[in-house]
């Protein structure tokens, strides 16, 4: 009951092509890790995820003593599905990552990519906060060996919360001008929508004008700001898709 | 040890081995069309009419009253797009509930976006339920269909349809409004809840057959007699015009077998499974702390448990959950193509985080007490390890 034959996730075609030997171990499962709620769809983990998933890394139990850490970020919340909090403790002298402990309200993807951050971070002796900085969502879904696209926004997730408190440690050192502010642009002032919108329009699989529209209604009041918006499509597309 | 336990049945249920059994032979001998103008043919479509009159007399309905359709969304979209399209000129409005399944929603909101219609969405109250009387008061001149589920999918809530049936029945006869007509979907409650149209005061229902252990590909679309409807597909005379297309006959006499077996074994199964519900959901009451039962206490599908587990995210518990040979469903739909949470516990005026960690367990026949014991023994810990790393924390005013 468990083999239910050859089953090739369309959502892996596109979203990996590091991996050719996880996809081979998880046409083996049956249909898929996740499906959607229509049964329509379903999507396979890797293994390294699933080893991520069920025995998280670097996490914090209960209670947290904030005084051992300093730096703290934080992003998401639960009314979106996904929420991560993360603690810090940075070496004064080095600046390197001694330890990365967090939390977080989310779905296995969510709990992996956190888990598997914090050891990228931490392992042989720590990156530095610029190197820590420097992580981007496609370097997390590498060493995951792939997320399903659905999935991207959660690694997105983790490297915000962890540029978070990298700012956050900056402040708190009085360091103020290695504050990198993540502000977004708004792109159109009548819809108040921001590049970053649009990104995650993007994420979520709107990947042409139309669709980006339906989801964040985007210049239908002002057709002006199109050109730059279809140019922000083909941006992100490229950034997260190749 | 580890045990396999499939609480999943709202999703589908396996086929019933003595349905099987029936069908077999209409997919290997008896397999000619039944509007070929042959004994064999002729033969094919006798058995067909036998499962219409079996099935009429479960509906205690005419046996042509009865349009066989590919399942229950085919059968909810005829409903709503046949009917609406086909009765414009009497009126463009249609009631329905914010918990309907997705079959009826989206179908109801396409006439609205594209073709004109006015729809009014009735939200239930805290339990899931939508009364006769909310109904009444949304009910307009021009109202030509109504569609309330019969009990609701996710949160397994039972709705007062014979109640609101009755009310629309006599709404009609005083304002004079013939043209007014109600469907329910009854997909769900097929196997636990009576099925009889005169009953339940419905002109439209839809069964299928995925849910009662019969075969998936096939439903069915009770109209009442007179009821006019517009076809969604063309192409042939079968089903009066209104379902064109060579019959799926295998599917149409398993569906009347597990139909009249469901119906058989209902009483005896909604006391079973009652017992069962209620242990499996007092026991995660007593073992986990922080849920909160979605859907009515009492008023309620024999095999539906709905619980949201605080502070964590659904689907990470039913992939632990998977992990450990249990097989429930999320009602968050973080899987699925939108972000957004299940639309049903939002509408009963509950919280994102609440929504999201929402996981629906849904037994069968094959569920014994042995396997509510295993999945009150396995969940416990796995609720506690994803709580241990959760920063949320829900406001208790939503447990209960």
């Amino acid at each position: 009951m468990k083999n239910l034959g050859p089953l090739v996730p369309l959502a892996w075609t596109k979203s990996t092509s590091t991996d050719k030997a996880h996809l081979a171990e998880s046409k083996k499962g049956k249909g898929g890790d996740v499906s959607s709620r229509d049964k329509s769809k379903s999507w396979f983990y890797t293994d390294v995820v699933k080893e991520h998933f069920f025995n998280p890394q670097n996490f914090i139990k209960g209670e947290v003593d904030e005084s051992q850490f300093n730096a703290i970020g934080k992003v998401g919340s639960p009314a979106c599905g996904d929420e991560l909090r993360v603690w810090l403790r940075v070496d004064p002298e080095t600046e390197k990552i001694q330890e990365f402990k967090w939390k977080t309200f989310g779905c296995g993807s969510a709990i992996a990519s956190t888990s598997i951050t914090s050891v990228m971070v931490t392992e042989n002796g720590g990156m530095t906060l610029d190197e820590a900085r420097e992580i981007k969502p496609q370097d997390i879904m590498e060493r995951l060996g792939g997320l399903p696209e659905r999935k991207f926004h959660c690694s997105v997730l983790c490297d915000k919360a962890l540029r978070d408190a990298i700012n956050d440690y900056y402040r708190r050192t009085d360091q103020f001008d290695k504050i990198i502010k993540e502000s977004s642009r708004i792109i159109d002032p009548v819809s108040k929508v921001t590049d970053s919108d649009i990104e995650e329009a993007v994420l979520d699989g709107a990947h042409t004008l139309e669709l980006v529209q339906q989801k964040t209604k985007v210049g239908l009041g002002n057709p002006g700001c199109l050109p730059a918006v279809e140019e922000l499509i083909r941006f992100y597309k490229e950034k997260y898709f190749g | 040890m580890k045990r396999e336990v499939y609480l999943d049945h709202a999703a589908t249920t396996p086929l019933d081995p003595r349905v099987k059994e029936v069908m077999l032979e209409y997919l290997e001998d008896k397999f000619a069309n039944p509007s070929s103008f042959h004994s064999q043919g002729k033969e094919v479509k006798d058995a067909m009419q036998d499962a219409r009159f079996q099935i009429a007399g479960v509906l205690s309905c005419r046996p042509d009253e009865i349009l066989f359709t590919s399942g229950g969304t085919e059968s909810d979209n005829l409903a709503i797009l046949g009917y609406a399209r086909k009765n414009k000129s009497a009126g463009k409005h249609i009631i329905t509930s914010k918990i309907e399944h997705h079959a009826v929603l989206e179908a109801v909101i396409y006439l609205e976006k594209k073709e004109g219609f006015e729809v009014t969405y009735l939200e239930p109250d805290r339990d899931g339920l939508v009364s006769a009387q909310q109904v009444e008061q949304a009910l307009r001149k021009d109202t030509i269909l109504v569609s309330i589920m019969y009990a609701n999918n996710e949160i397994g809530t039972i709705l007062p349809i014979a109640e609101i049936g009755n009310m629309i029945q006599k709404w009609r006869r005083d304002h004079n409004r013939p043209e007014l007509v109600f469907h329910t979907d009854a997909c769900q409650a097929a196997g636990y809840l009576d099925l009889n149209v005169e009953k339940l005061h419905v002109d439209m229902l839809t069964l299928n057959g995925s849910k009662i252990y019969g075969p998936k590909g096939v439903g069915l679309l009770y109209a009442r007699r007179g009821l006019k409807l517009q076809p969604l597909q063309f192409g042939g005379a079968q089903e009066r015009g209104l379902r064109p297309g060579t019959e799926n006959t295998a599917g149409i006499i398993g569906l009347a077998k597990a139909l009249e077996l469901a119906q058989k074994s209902a009483k005896k199964e909604v006391e079973r499974l009652t017992s069962l519900r209620d242990s499996l959901i007092s026991g995660i009451q007593k073992r986990v702390s922080k849920t909160r039962l979605n859907g009515h206490a009492t008023q309620r599908l024999a095999n539906n448990v709905n619980i949201s587990f605080m502070d964590i995210e659904g689907e990470a518990l039913l992939l632990y959950l998977d992990a450990e040979g249990i097989a429930a469903s999320t009602g968050s739909a973080c899987t699925s193509a939108s972000l957004d949470p299940s639309h049903v516990i939002l509408a009963l005026g509950l919280p994102y985080e609440v929504a999201h960690g929402s996981i629906r367990f849904s037994l069968g026949k094959i569920t014994t007490q042995e396997d509510i014991d295993y999945v009150l023994q396995a969940l416990p810990p796995l609720v506690e390890k994803l709580r241990s790393i959760s920063p949320v924390s829900v406001d208790e005013k939503y447990f209960n």
